[in-house]
Formats: structure tokens, sequence, C-alpha cells
């Protein structure tokens, strides 16, 4: 196994840097597009739920690979083509705002409502309450959760293996048909795996028993 | 428009409903097990036995961190090295248990443990041993807190089973492609179609989740 790895450990390291690129890519993207969804869910306009509300359920009941193919097979045909990198990180990009606007909002709403009354009462707009006083309170309990979105994106980005995105599923892939060490290879991916997620998961098990 | 009428011919949608069928069958069996695994696996957990809880949480956690794809090319690749025949449904089953398994173990611990020790310490003081307070007093009401995680985790296992078109499973997803690698024209038509099945049945399930919760709710 070891020498597997120095024979290829290029290609290892290609795809390992590919996945933590898109992850965080990915991560930086749909935390914009899930905090700003949450908000519309909890805002008091009746449209704006609605378009939150439909974005988010259209998005966390399709699967992923259904998304990244859309943009990989589907938008080609109407749009430019783009790389199985590009493709894979839009799809998983929008696939986890879904699931992050859920958190952000749950958040959102554990802050009760007496504080945003309060903020109109002393003459605060609804954005200047929202920015200044209700997020920065609902980002704090969201901490612990959406950690661990981070860290099922990070095991989803998997899913660019399927468009070619270079990333650390593609490489073995690729090494275990070049080799026909098929599991050999996958087991130093899924060390790889774990480098990423485990120290993660354990700190956000930490977060979470320091913040109750 | 003529595209989409060609693609969507009886023949092609009976096909994908077959794929559909697949994808419900595998996702049913595979949550019964997982379920109760996971359940076995939670509680173990949870009630410390000496080693065991030990060992058993470090393979959860360390399957809870491993990507599916990557489970499911072990389980595809790995499980005929060991001398054991698989086709590509025993193989997605065996994979998509083993991971989910581990995910609703960490869910099932948490909700024991989000339960008052009060519980515990209050059914142990009335006579009742350490197993009659666990699996009548705590893990009940357990249980009920958990439905919302347990359910949306069952969603997202109905969608996993996508990720098996890898290893040739003839799923909805797979249906699809072999459609649209004869005519590339179906390719739009075939993904809104898809899409909208998914949707549907994950939708349902969450739906299914919502009022579960509103009924068990009054039971305990």
């Amino acid at each position: 196994m070891w020498q597997l790895f120095t024979q290829n450990w290029q290609a290892f390291l290609t795809g390992f840097w590919h996945t933590i690129l898109s992850s965080i890519i990915a991560l930086i993207f749909s935390f914009i597009l899930g905090s700003g969804f949450a908000i519309l869910e909890t805002n008091p306009n009746k449209f704006w739920r609605g378009v939150a509300k439909v974005y988010v359920e259209i998005f966390r009941n399709i699967p992923l690979l259904v998304v990244t193919m859309f943009f990989y097979l589907v938008l080609p045909k109407v749009l430019p083509a783009m790389s199985g990198f590009t493709a894979g990180t839009i799809g998983l990009t929008l696939y986890t705002s879904a699931f992050i606007a859920e958190t952000v909002r749950s958040g959102l709403q554990s802050v009760g409502t007496g504080q945003m009354e309060g903020c109109l009462a002393n003459g605060l707009s609804y954005w200047q309450a929202m920015k200044n006083v209700i997020l920065p309170q609902a980002l704090k309990i969201t901490i612990p959760p959406l950690g661990n979105q981070f860290v099922n994106l990070i095991k989803n980005s998997s899913v660019l293996a399927f468009v070619a995105g270079m990333d650390l599923m593609y490489q073995g892939d690729v090494i275990a048909s070049n080799t026909f060490q098929t599991i050999p290879t996958y087991i130093i991916v899924g060390i790889f795996y774990l480098i990423l997620t485990l120290p993660l998961s354990y700190y956000m098990q930490y977060l979470e028993k320091k913040l109750a | 428009m003529q595209n989409w009428i060609n693609a969507y011919s009886a023949t092609n949608l009976r096909f994908l409903l077959q794929g559909l069928w697949v994808t419900i069958e595998v996702s049913i069996i595979s949550i019964l097990l997982s379920f109760i695994i996971g359940l076995i696996l939670g509680t173990l957990r949870y009630v410390k036995i000496k080693y065991l809880s030990k060992i058993v949480g470090v393979i959860v956690d360390v399957i809870r961190n491993l990507p599916l794809l990557l489970i499911i090319f072990f389980t595809y690749f790995g499980l005929p090295g060991m001398g054991i025949r698989v086709n590509p449904m025993i193989a997605a089953i065996t994979a998509l248990v083993v991971f989910e398994s581990a995910m609703l173990a960490e869910i099932v611990r948490a909700g024991i443990a989000a339960v008052p020790d009060g519980q515990m310490e209050g059914a142990r003081s009335n006579g009742m041993s350490y197993a009659q307070a666990l699996f009548h007093v705590v893990l009940p009401q357990a249980l009920t807190m958990m439905i919302p995680a347990l359910l949306s985790q069952f969603v997202s296992l109905v969608k996993d089973t996508s990720l098996a078109t890898i290893i040739v499973l003839p799923e909805l997803l797979y249906h699809a492609q072999i459609i649209y690698s004869q005519d590339p024209n179906f390719i739009i038509p075939m993904y809104a179609m898809i899409a909208v099945m998914y949707f549907i049945l994950c939708f349902c399930l969450s739906r299914l989740a919502k009022y579960l919760q509103t009924r068990l709710a009054n039971v305990f």
C-alpha cells in the first residue's frame, strides 16, 4: 500500500487539493446563499417566504447527483459547456445552501421575537436589526450544525468523480483502474477523507458540548 | 417540443417507472435494516459497556466520516475479494445499510443523551432495572424526539440511492441514462422527469415525517 502511495502520490495530492478547493468554494457560496434564503424564510412578506420555501424544498428533495448532472449535461445544451470541476462545485453549492438555509432559519427562529420587536421599537430598521442583533445571535447557535453541514459537504464533494471533477474520488478511480489494486487505493482515498472530516466532526462535537 | 413528446413515450415512461421501483425497493430494505442496526449501535454507545462501546464508537465515527460513494466501491469491489459473490443490488444495499446505520447510530446516541438524567434516575429509584428503565422510559422519549432527524436521514438515504448508478444498479437515474444514451435529445426531458420523480418521492416522505411527528407526540 505504501508503494502504491509513493508511486502515485502526485495524483492523490492533486485529488486531495481539488477536494479541499471545491469544498471551500462551495462552503463560502452556500453559506452566503443559505443565509440569504434563511432571512427570506423569516421575512414577514409572504411572497419572499414562498420563494425561499420553494427553493429549499426543491434542493432538499432532489439528489445531489441529479443536480450536478444537470449542470454538467443539461446546461451545456443552452449555455457554453463548463468543466466537471465547475459544474460539480456549482451543484454542491446549490444543494448545500438549501441545508444551510434550514439550519440558519432554525437558528434565527430560536432568537426570541422580542429581540426584533425591541430593535424596531428602538428605531432600528428591519435590516439593521437583522444585521446587528438577530444574525450574530443566530449564527452562534448554528455553528455546530453548520460544521456538520461542512463535513457532509466534504463527503458529498465525492460526486465530482461522476463529472470528471479531478477530485480525490476521481483520482482514486483512475489509479485503481490503472494499477488494478482497487481496495488498497480506496483505503488510501478513505484515509485522505478522514484526515479532513474526522478532526472537524470531533471538534464540532466538542463545541456542541461546550456551547450547551 | 417534439423531443419532449418522443422522450415521454409509453415505453420510456414504463422503463423509468421500473427504475423508480428499484429505487423504492432498495430504499425500503435499507431503511428497515439500517434503522434496526442504528438503534442497536446507538444504544450500545450510550450504555457504556467496557471496551465494546468504545470500539463501536470508533467504527461508527470512521464510517460516518467517509463518503458513501467510497463505501459503495468497497462493498462492490471488496466483498468479492472476501469470497462473497455480489450483484449490484446486494452491494448497494450493503453499502447503504453500513453507511446509514452509522449515521443513524449517531442520531440515536444524541437523542438518548438529550433525555434528562432525571428520567433514568427516577425510573431506577422506582425499582426498575437498568434495562427496564432504558426500554420503557428513556428510549420511547428519545425516539419521539429523534423523529425529525431520523426522517431527514431517511430522505437523504432515498436520494443517496442514486449514487449506486456507478455500480450499474438499475435504479431511476441509471434507467434515465440508458434512455438518453440512445438519443442525446432526450437529456433535458429525462433529467426533468427524474428530478420530478425524486422530488415527489422525497417530498412525500418528508410530509409523512411531519404527520408522524404530530401523531406520535400525542402517543407518548
